[in-house]
């Protein structure tokens, strides 16, 4: 892995100078590399972040037949990293007409990346040396502990993709202003009606009252008012601060759960496992926003690689080429789907309404096919609208905002079914439908989705955790829940119980066609590292 | 068509002789009523893995045409054998192994049916298993013209080659070299991962291949190893020529005259080595019955049963591969194996009967240790199994071992026990002579890969 040279160094620099005219917004530094096959063999396990710690299970040959997305947190192939700088990866061999519209690619993720909000939690800090630090301290931990630093890590791999991303992100980025005052809150919604339990009408009389204060002293209004409560309900401030204390405690993931409450590591020996769990989980979330901005990402990416480089006068003579390239990222399969397209096409078809006024409560109640078709108010704000964007969607919220009827009888998209024709033996695909509904519904059903599981605090006590997988017509891969359990109750010291659901997939009776489907919920229990399962 | 009506018959044959019970015939009903409908590849194509997905495409590949270089495990193992320490390490532990082996993979682009074994893992993790979906429900995406319901391609539900009755004898010996190049390496694996045991051997054959390099061969005047008896030997003899030592008397040593021919030395000669060889036959019942998960199983524990010989026999294993239904037949390969299916009855008895004729014809017990392995779904048309068991007694007068597996079809309808399973219980053989004949049996559908391992220590050990 070596720099680019200072030739290739300068072109970046140029491109940088075009995409912040053009309004994107990227921290000043980058570094980019050129890697071999070599680096890329070793890098990929490690998403690509050279400095991620080492593990055992990247020098074995992982599965991937069951979907490259469900084992690997994050795609393997990332070219940009999200990271301070930002670091992205190049082939040594490309020509510089190549390099420059793939720059203007890269900043267009570079831009993403540190103004997505989804991203709001990276951008503090610099993960590649985050994660130094981390595999400088996973490298002690194995000098003392030898190989239970790697059953704890992949034990805690083994939750790491059911982390609270979103718990996280909530906790982190709402905006409280939008919630009126706690105090307020609390006492209106909560102490009156639940504790003091004041009749209505007196109830109203204290809102007046609440009201009134406000309007005439409009910065202390609130605090004069809380000094009458004080005397008439004394117990008023204790209550509340126990209210808030309760609040306060956010949701935690499994692992969260496991790592302050477990028996088992709070023994004083193995304290230093919470500090691999926190390493393990921290890079799970680290990926997080990633592999839920696919589409809007490379969409994005792909929108300013076009726009830059074909208004950048280095293309001279190169068209015919760029076109190749450009038109390979850009085609929508015929069968199959392709990010970037998908994700170009939606942006581009979103700065087209938005040009046109598109966007806008009036535009949404006209019915009539042929006035939406010439509906123009040219108000040119499409560049606004998608920067807008960038900014606030992710995956499932472009999808499910944004493609609609318009936009697929647009691009002629459909949906792809398969049948069996037993006759002569062949799979058939045919348009199965160009309703967008169904079309969000199939691109929402193909988008990254871990199962849901959590610690169920009821049926949890110091010697079983009890956790439960909220169940979304798709069951858990069983041949995993053994291993996966085997795992969870090392880290809990103690018995875990798992309650899930399964599909009985039912032999077809001699004739009959369909074929039937029954649903069981069934509770797997591990104890002493042996697996027992029963139906609930 | 002619297959069909034999099986007709001989069903007919039987119902008549009045030997069959309920259970029976309903399952031969179901087999025989299974010839109407072709039957289809095992594999259900998921359309995720046909056409590309979300997922699939990076900026690598599309920006830069840059392939990225395909993760072959053995590429950036550290070693196989820090591996199977580690793994051992983690049984000790008391964890499950992680390190898998034997993946089977099917037929790719050049039809050639390419078996490769890779050591691979997975990482355990709660995943949504999207392969238990309505077939209905299984969608892509798409774009273009044309009108909901057009058909917009079509793909053979079954690879051509391999199909029916694998007359394919074009592509044989190319396959079986496919899995005997990694034969070995896994054999070693099994052997030492899973303690599967070492063999005994019985009856060595000098080989033709094989030399072993020894201090055999004496040369006299110079060579690597001073022989100090024939050297002596030698120096009294000359002497003794020579008059120097004479009957009755006695002489001293410094008289004696050396010669530099009397030094013997021991030099080192190429030497045919002995070696213990194996012949194993792998059966296996290739009727309808046995489509899916049973033919999955049994093709697996058959490839790393081969394996584990081809280790202990350092690769002096012969293989002949022997399929049946009501009627038993050779095939060509592993590969022909593996693939052949054919929607018929099933007879276990012809497949014992025509290792028995094999052997005999072609005097295979003078110079092989021979293994008899057998898969079967516990299907056997022969409700009373007389002539299988008379078939197995003669197979156990010559044979080191004979394996049967029975993966059961979980819609059997004897759930409890199998045709085969009920008839060589009853025969006494697995008690009389454990050391020869054993018999293992399991659901297909449960069988992991640890179960199948596991079923090959109870075949062999």
């Amino acid at each position: 892995m070596e720099l680019i040279d200072q030739h290739t160094k300068k072109i970046m620099e140029e491109c940088k100078v075009r995409a912040q005219e053009a309004g994107l917004k990227f921290e000043k530094e980058t570094l980019e590399y050129i890697v071999t096959n070599k680096d890329m063999i070793e890098l990929s396990p490690k998403m690509m972040i050279p400095t991620l710690y080492d593990y055992w299970v990247n020098d074995v040959e992982v599965l991937k037949k069951q979907g490259a997305y469900k084992l690997y947190p994050s795609n393997p192939y990332e070219t940009v990293i999200n990271s301070r700088p930002a670091i992205s990866f190049y082939n040594d061999n490309n020509p510089d007409w190549l390099n420059i519209m793939i720059f203007y690619h890269v900043l267009g993720h570079i831009d993403f990346f540190q103004n997505n909000v989804l991203f709001e939690k990276t951008w503090d800090y610099d993960f590649v040396g985050q994660a130094l630090a981390d595999k400088r301290l996973i490298e002690n931990l194995r000098s003392e502990y030898g190989r239970w630093v790697d059953y704890v890590i992949e034990f805690s791999r083994c939750i790491d993709n059911i982390t609270g991303y979103f718990n996280e992100l909530s906790i982190h980025s709402f905006p409280k202003e939008i919630n009126p005052s706690e105090r307020i809150a609390y006492y209106f919604d909560v102490f009156l009606q639940e504790i003091v339990k004041l009749p209505l009408h007196e109830m109203y009389k204290e809102v007046e009252r609440f009201n009134e204060l406000i309007q005439q002293n409009k910065d202390v209004g609130e605090s004069m008012f809380f000094s009458e409560i004080k005397t008439k309900y004394p117990e008023f401030q204790a209550k509340f601060e126990k209210y808030i204390q309760k609040q306060e405690e956010k949701p935690v993931d499994l692992m969260e759960f496991i790592r302050d409450n477990s028996s088992f590591l709070k023994k004083e020996n193995n304290n230093w496992m919470k500090s691999v769990m926190n390493i393990v989980r921290n890079t799970a979330l680290y990926v997080q926003p990633q592999i839920r901005t696919k589409i809007i990402n490379e969409g994005w990416a792909s929108y300013w690689h076009d726009k830059l480089f074909r208004t950048d006068k280095r293309i001279a003579g190169f068209e015919s080429s760029y076109a190749r390239i450009n038109a390979g990222v850009t085609s929508i399969n015929r069968i199959g789907l392709n990010p970037y397209a998908i994700g170009l096409r939606l942006i581009q078809y979103i700065e087209e309404m938005a040009n046109k006024g598109k966007m806008s409560f009036e535009f949404q109640q006209i019915y009539d096919i042929e006035k939406r078709k010439s509906y123009n108010k040219n108000t040119g704000s499409g560049i606004d609208a998608i920067f807008e964007l960038r900014k606030k969607f992710s995956d499932f919220t472009l999808i499910n905002t944004f493609v609609t009827q318009d936009f697929v009888d647009r691009y002629d998209l459909f949906v792809t079914g398969k049948r069996l024709d037993p006759a002569r033996g062949i799979y058939v695909y045919y348009i199965k439908s160009r309703k967008a509904e169904d079309y969000k519904k199939m691109l929402l059903d193909s988008l990254y989705h871990p199962p849901k599981i959590e610690v169920v605090e009821g049926k949890t006590t110091e010697d079983n955790l009890y956790i439960s997988h909220r169940f979304e017509n798709k069951q858990l891969i069983q041949e995993f829940i053994g291993d996966t359990l085997v795992g969870t109750g090392y880290l809990w010291g103690g018995q875990v119980q798992l309650e899930t659901t399964e599909i009985i997939r039912k032999k077809p009776a001699a004739g009959a066609k369909k074929t039937e489907y029954q649903y069981h919920r069934v509770l797997y229990t591990i104890k002493d590292r042996k697996i027992t399962k029963k139906n609930l | 068509m002619n297959k069909n009506e034999d099986h007709i018959e001989f069903y007919n044959k039987l119902k008549q002789a009045g030997i069959l019970s309920p259970e029976q015939e309903e399952i031969i009903k179901r087999e025989l009523e299974g010839k109407t409908e072709p039957s289809y590849d095992i594999i259900i194509p998921v359309l995720s893995d046909v056409f590309p997905g979300l997922y699939d495409k990076d900026d690598f590949e599309i920006l830069m045409q840059m392939t990225v270089p395909d993760m072959k495990a053995l590429s950036n193992l550290k070693t196989l054998d820090e591996l199977l320490e580690h793994d051992k390490q983690r049984e000790a532990d008391g964890f499950p192994r992680r390190i898998r082996i034997g993946r089977l993979i099917k037929p790719s682009k050049d039809d050639k049916g390419k078996v490769v074994i890779v050591p691979t893992t997975t990482e355990p993790k709660f995943y949504h298993d999207e392969s238990v979906k309505d077939d209905e429900e299984d969608a892509t995406g798409g774009s273009g013209e044309g009108e909901e319901g057009d058909v917009i391609g079509e793909q053979q539900a079954q690879p051509k080659k391999g199909e029916g009755e694998g007359q394919g004898a074009g592509e044989g010996e190319g396959a079986e070299h496919d899995i005997s190049s990694d034969a070995f390496d896994l054999g070693k694996v099994l052997t030492e991962q899973f303690q599967l045991p070492n063999l005994r051997n019985k009856g060595a054959k000098r080989s033709f291949t094989k030399y072993t390099y020894d201090l055999t061969d004496r040369n006299r005047g110079f060579g690597q190893v001073l022989d100090k008896k024939a050297t002596l030997r030698k120096i009294v003899e000359t002497n003794i020529l020579l008059g120097r030592i004479k009957q009755d008397k006695d002489f001293s040593g410094e008289d004696l005259l050396l010669s530099p021919q009397d030094h013997v030395y021991r030099i080192l000669s190429k030497e045919k080595d002995f070696e213990a060889q194996a012949i194993v036959f792998f059966l296996r019942d290739y009727s309808g019955s046995m489509e899916g998960k049973p033919t999955e199983v049994v093709s697996t524990q058959h490839l790393l049963v081969y394996s584990w010989l081809m280790y202990q026999y350092s690769n002096n294993v012969e293989t002949r591969f022997i399929v049946h239904d009501t009627q038993a037949k050779e095939v060509p390969d592993f590969y022909t194996y593996y693939k052949s299916k054919v929607a018929g009855g099933t007879r276990v008895a012809p497949a014992f009967g025509l290792v028995n004729k094999i052997v005999e014809e072609e005097q295979l017990v003078k110079d092989y240790n021979i293994y008899v392995f057998h898969g079967t779904d516990g299907d056997d048309w022969d409700n009373e199994g007389t002539e299988l068991i008379d078939e197995i007694k003669n197979m156990l007068a010559y044979s080191s071992r004979v394996g049967i597996t029975v993966a059961k079809n979980t819609w059997g309808v004897n759930k409890e026990s199998t045709t085969v399973e009920k008839n060589i219980n009853k025969s006494g053989l697995l008690k009389e002579r454990p050391d020869l004949i054993r018999m293992d049996s399991f659901n297909a559908d449960e069988a992991t890969e640890s179960r199948i391992i596991e079923g090959i220590k109870k075949l062999i050990d």
